[in-house]
């Protein structure tokens, strides 16, 4: 997936209902109801499963890629140049002649930690804006909401490649420096979608009892916020979280293919992809390995999502 | 003395490239006879020139490549033995001291306006495109006339907030009509070499219609060349058509097209399903186990250019100061592993700082320092006491990823010390940083030579103040040998070859750049092409080429 | 409502400048001197840089820079790109194409997301629901590029159905591929929103009314249920249709299409500001104005929907 703010419709759509189901059970104590109500039936479905385990193997991959293999995936060897995969290296040698599956499995510590910090920041900045301004109204929200269309306005892609180009060449080597640019230039373009999604949360949160019971009796805004709203706002926003953290995987393979995310030192997957892009005919293993395990791992956060999402809204069930 | 053109790969423009092409439909195959010579459109792969078409401002592949069909200079080079042949001019004639240079033209060529090719032509020409004010590219390729001075002023502050002053004049006092087919030229100093530019198109001669409005020129080039201009569609193609009153050696085929609109893979896609004619480059995935050959049967061909590959040392970064250090980067990259695994054995490793196939030259000038060791490498290394990771850095858009990672990881395994490619998005940007001096990692270079002879790839080079010694190398003792190999050439070339080639070893031992490997171009065309060769300049050589 | 369609107007206007300064500044600051590059692998004559900077006022600060740029632009006047040529004409060049690729995409999206979600949605749970929601789910999770290679390789080289590569003037046939391509993941995105959609709306009261009254299935579904449950599913394929536009350079890349895409990637690597804010102008123009159409769309799909 190219874009993150398409992720979004996945979730718009998710977001009205889930504060819909909310209006429909006023009566009950909502938010510990509305969790392990969504945590009972989350257990049963079968894709929470799946995806849980592939996920939890993805992580051990990125802490402890030593359990799965002992090559060093920087080691270059010219003579093992594109070798197919064999007893000694299960997934082969890529065209410089470096072990694929040490890559792929050193690999995935990058594809994560962009996807974990990229979703966190959007989540962070989107969240904290929209609530502001859902909870503000006025000039406040007219202004949040212009600048969320300027940045949602760009087209991701484009944006993405112009802020990389821009900032990319300031003198960053080293492997956290890259991930940190990508991750901010990822979270830069997609904050505007957590925002609209809290901040119509924030809206129809506003209107309820609780949040006017709480302001007569004097409590001051920050602490509505935080105490308040917040805790009933968040449903929307973890289901976007998670699925925006497969999507941003994607992306970042998606910015490394086009030769502006991550590069050596920091070999993600997408950069594995992307330098193998000139001997798939040749050798389609060099592709074949890293794109599986993106997919695969992609598959799980969205599955995740899709399976939050369904748990969280009674209606659909 | 300046090089003419690009190291083309490096100056192709930037492109996504990411496509992987390949094959395509099976594609009509042209039947045929001279008929269909006039008929069909010989299509070549380009790229969009950089600038309007205007000779005194194209040095770069993608405009020089049309700007050598419309423009025909005093003289030409030979298609095979790139050696200098009169085509405009009658006779140039230089005076034994190098100081003077006569001109004397043919007379009834035209330019495609119908008006007729006069020294005037020549002249104006070249005031023009020195002349500092004119901005025009190739100004320095008349610096050695008498008088340059006088029409171009640099900035004093490069980059500052000063301007460059007002040039004195706008005539060069070395440069005098004798009269409408006659004209002399004046040298500050002996020049005699110069005799060998006047075939590149900055030399080209410029219509009378250029000087009353070169808006109108910009849009519709007239030259004086074997081809006319007919049209342009921007980022996408420039269409010529035969000259018929060309006076030089008529053109088989009567109209060529120009096609910008396509990366090198999409273009080799086109050229394998003979929807385009010609590709001076196979793309990279297609040198990977020689596929090209089998995809383009027949079809293809090889040509050693006339450039080397090199590796520079900042030397204004002290980093890099210590010779023991670079002379252990070189012995740690095993040339051949690389010219065979990363280019199928398309070039050739040097031992030296010229290219096999020069006149007089042979290789083993740089001696054990080019040669593959990785015990004496970190031998060397730990002697240099270097610390911190070892970085090559290059533009990554011209093909040069693959083997700059290659040879940091042989880098790596020989030395044990971290080494890692870091790619500058654009060849402007890599350019920018060279021409600046703000480079602070080791990076990639290279050299197209002007002219078959180890001195030109060496003068400019290594020499103090030489006009691409980019890594500001200095060593008086290597400037007087090359000094006196510069004058023993007039007495006896073998003297001379003997000189340059110790100056080589001298050069090896300071080792201010890494000697890799020459550089070669593949190319391909349609089936519906004939007589296909490729000129040293990589062209499709359109005077030759017929339609099957 | 004519109220409220200026007030949205007036908004577009700040958003309008920011997004298209935001650009320009971005691009201005990619490092590298745009000319450094024009000349081969050796220095440009000073002169050539000094005139192309004056011709470009490269050389004034960056305010003054972009309002030239925005005052030639109200005029009509793109500009020129820094290799002399009109940028007007290179986007009339290739604005179509990269219309036609998204309307496509989009065309593709409409009808093969919307049956695959009204039959599911219609159906309910079964093999053909679990079957779209697993391949929608796989869909979503491929990159576009991965989506795009591995299309590309097998149809144009292992199958050899169709060129892999599309001609420079492609015809509507040649990028049907790399138009699915482009719109898989939307695609997938339809399906999902529209089974969603008319599961919701089934259970609801002006349905069961609608069937209580005896009316015939299908004009319950096709008039009362389908109505309702078109406006998410219009309103994705709105904004897609920007989006895909400014989004496609990844499949343009890979199919070799000549649209603003790939121009794009190119002028932004140049630090052509006047062509990437040029084509970005338009880009958010059309996002603005569709955003904008969707909302008043709504009001006609949806009588509760009223603007003042």
């Amino acid at each position: 997936m190219s874009d993150p703010t398409a992720a979004s419709t996945a979730v718009d759509s998710a977001g009205a209902y889930v504060t819909a189901a909310e209006h429909a059970e006023p009566t009950t104590g909502k938010s510990r109801s509305l969790w392990s109500d969504a945590w009972r039936n989350l257990r049963k479905r079968p894709t929470f499963i799946i995806s849980m385990v592939i996920i939890t193997f993805m992580i051990i991959l990125a802490v402890f890629p030593s359990m799965f293999t002992s090559a060093d995936p920087t080691h270059q060897d010219l003579q093992r140049q594109m070798l197919k995969p064999s007893a000694d290296a299960w997934f082969g040698y890529d065209f410089q002649g470096r072990d694929i599956m040490a890559g792929v499995a050193h690999g995935a510590k990058w594809s994560l930690l962009v996807g974990f910090f990229a979703s966190l920041l959007t989540v962070l900045i989107g969240g904290t804006v929209g609530v502001i301004g859902g909870y503000a109204g006025g000039w406040l929200d007219g202004i949040l909401s212009r600048i969320g269309d300027v940045f949602f306005g760009l087209p991701f892609v484009l944006g993405a490649i112009v802020i990389l180009s821009a900032f990319r060449a300031a003198g960053l080597k080293s492997a956290f420096g890259l991930v940190i640019v990508v991750v901010l230039v990822i979270s830069a373009l997609t904050w505007p979608v957590a925002m609209r999604i809290m901040r119509s949360a924030a809206i129809s949160a506003k209107q309820q009892d609780y949040v006017k019971a709480a302001r007569a009796l004097g409590a001051n805004s920050f602490r509505i916020i935080t105490k308040h709203m917040l805790p009933n706002c968040m449903a929307p926003v973890m289901v976007y979280a998670t699925i925006l953290f497969g999507a941003t995987i994607g992306v970042e393979a998606t910015l490394s293919f086009l030769g502006i995310g991550l590069r050596a030192p920091a070999i993600s997957w997408g950069v594995m992809i992307a330098e193998s892009r000139d001997y798939v005919q040749h050798a389609p293993h060099l592709l074949l390995f890293p794109a599986g395990f993106l997919v695969l791992t992609v598959l799980a956060f969205v599955m995740l999502g899709d399976a939050v999402r369904d748990a969280l809204d009674p209606k659909l069930r | 003395m300046r090089k003419g053109r690009a190291l083309s790969l490096t100056a192709l423009p930037v492109s996504v490239a990411l496509a992987v092409a390949g094959c395509g439909g099976g594609g009509d195959s042209g039947s045929g006879s001279g008929a269909n010579n006039e008929t069909h459109e010989v299509s070549v792969h380009g790229t969009e020139p950089e600038n309007p078409l205007v000779p005194g401002n194209t040095t770069e592949t993608g405009g020089s490549k049309i700007i050598d069909m419309l423009f025909t200079g005093l003289t030409e080079y030979d298609p095979v033995t790139n050696e200098t042949k009169m085509a405009n001019a009658e006779r140039v004639d230089i005076t034994p001291d190098g100081k003077k240079m006569t001109v004397v033209l043919k007379k009834g060529w035209k330019f495609h306006d119908n008006t007729d090719v006069k020294a005037d032509n020549y002249v104006n020409a070249w005031n023009y495109t020195a002349n500092s004010k004119n901005g025009q590219q190739g100004s320095s390729f008349f610096d050695a006339i008498a008088g340059y001075d006088d029409v171009h002023t640099s900035d004093p502050d490069e980059d500052g907030p000063q301007k460059a002053p007002e040039p004195k004049s706008d005539k060069m006092s070395g440069l005098k009509k004798v009269d409408d087919y006659q004209f002399t030229v004046d040298f500050t100093e002996s020049h005699g070499v110069f005799k060998l530019k006047i075939g590149y198109g900055v030399y080209s001669p410029l219509p009378d219609s250029f000087f009353k409005d070169p808006k109108a020129f910009e849009e519709k080039p007239i030259g004086n060349g074997p081809f006319k201009f007919t049209s342009r569609v921007p980022g996408r193609e420039v269409k010529v058509e035969r000259f018929e009153e060309y006076q030089g050696a008529k053109p088989k085929i009567k109209k060529a097209k120009f096609d910008f609109g396509k990366d090198l893979e999409a273009g080799y896609a086109a050229v394998r399903s003979n929807e385009l004619d010609f590709i001076d480059t196979v793309a990279p995935s297609k040198l990977v186990n020689n596929l090209y050959k089998t995809e383009l049967k027949d079809r293809n061909g090889n040509q050693d250019n006339l450039a080397i590959q090199i590796i520079v040392f900042p030397l204004y970064d002290k980093k890099f100061s210590n010779a023991d250090f670079r002379k252990s980067i070189s012995m740690a990259i095993n040339r051949q592993e690389i010219t065979e695994k990363v280019f199928a054995g398309t070039r050739k490793p040097v031992k030296g700082y010229g290219i096999p196939g020069l006149p007089g030259w042979s290789d083993g000038g740089c001696g054990e320092f080019c040669e593959y060791n990785p015990q004496k490498a970190k031998e060397l290394f730990e002697k240099s006491g270097y610390q911190g990771a070892i970085e090559i850095t290059s533009n990554a858009d011209g093909g040069h990823r693959e083997w700059a990672t290659a040879a940091c990881g042989q880098i790596r395994n020989a030395l044990g010390r971290e080494c890692n490619f870091v790619p500058v998005q654009t060849f402007g940007e890599m350019r920018q940083k060279t021409n600046a001096h703000s480079h602070t990692a080791i990076y990639r270079g290279g050299w197209q030579a002007d002219y078959p002879y180890v001195e030109n790839f060496l003068n400019p080079l290594y020499k103090t103040g030489g006009s691409s010694n980019d890594g500001a190398y200095s060593n008086r003792a290597v400037d007087t040998k090359l000094a006196e190999g510069d004058v023993a050439y007039a007495r006896s070339q073998q003297e001379a070859d003997k000189l340059y080639h110790e100056a080589e070893g001298m050069i090896a031992n300071d080792m201010p750049a890494i000697p890799l490997w020459n550089t070669s171009v593949q190319y391909g065309w349609s089936n519906k092409l004939k007589n296909v060769r490729m000129t040293p300049q990589r062209e499709l050589d359109l005077l030759t080429v017929e339609v099957a | 409502m004519g109220r409220y369609v200026i007030r949205r107007l007036l908004q577009l206007i700040p958003v309008f400048l920011g997004t298209t300064f935001l650009i320009y500044v971005l691009v201005w600051a990619v490092p590298g001197d745009p000319f450094a590059g024009m000349c081969g692998e050796r220095p440009c004559e000073p002169g050539f840089i000094a005139k192309m900077n004056e011709k470009f006022h490269l050389d004034d600060n960056i305010f003054s820079q972009y309002f030239q740029y925005l005052g030639n632009l109200v005029q009509g006047d793109f500009g020129e790109t820094y290799n002399g040529n009109s940028v007007g004409e290179l986007i009339a060049l290739r604005y179509p194409v990269s219309v036609q690729l998204a309307a496509l995409a989009v065309v593709i999206e409409a009808i093969i997301g919307v049956i695959a979600g009204v039959l599911t949605g219609l159906r309910g749970k079964g093999f053909l629901d679990n079957l779209v929601l697993v391949s929608t789910l796989f869909l979503i999770s491929l990159p576009v590029f991965v989506t795009g290679f591995a299309l590309q390789i097998l149809l144009g080289f292992e199958l050899e159905w169709v060129d892999p590569v599309v001609s420079s003037d492609p015809t509507l046939g040649e990028l049907l591929l790399p138009a699915f391509v482009l719109g898989s993941l939307s695609l997938a995105y339809v399906a999902r929103l529209t089974r969603t959609s008319l599961m919701e709306n089934k259970r609801s009261d002006y349905v069961r009314t609608a069937v209580a009254k005896g009316l015939k299935p299908s004009r319950v579904v096709g008039v009362h249920l389908m109505r309702n449950s078109m406006i998410p599913v219009i309103t994705f394929l709105g904004t897609d249709l920007g989006s895909l536009m400014g989004g496609a350079i990844v499949t343009e890349g890979i199919f070799g299409i000549q649209g603003i895409g790939k121009m794009t990637y190119d002028a932004i690597l140049q630090k052509e500001n006047i062509t990437v804010t040029g084509v970005v102008v338009l880009l958010v123009i059309v996002f603005l104005i569709v955003n904008l159409l969707i909302d008043l769309l709504y009001a006609v799909l949806d009588p509760r929907i009223r603007y003042e």
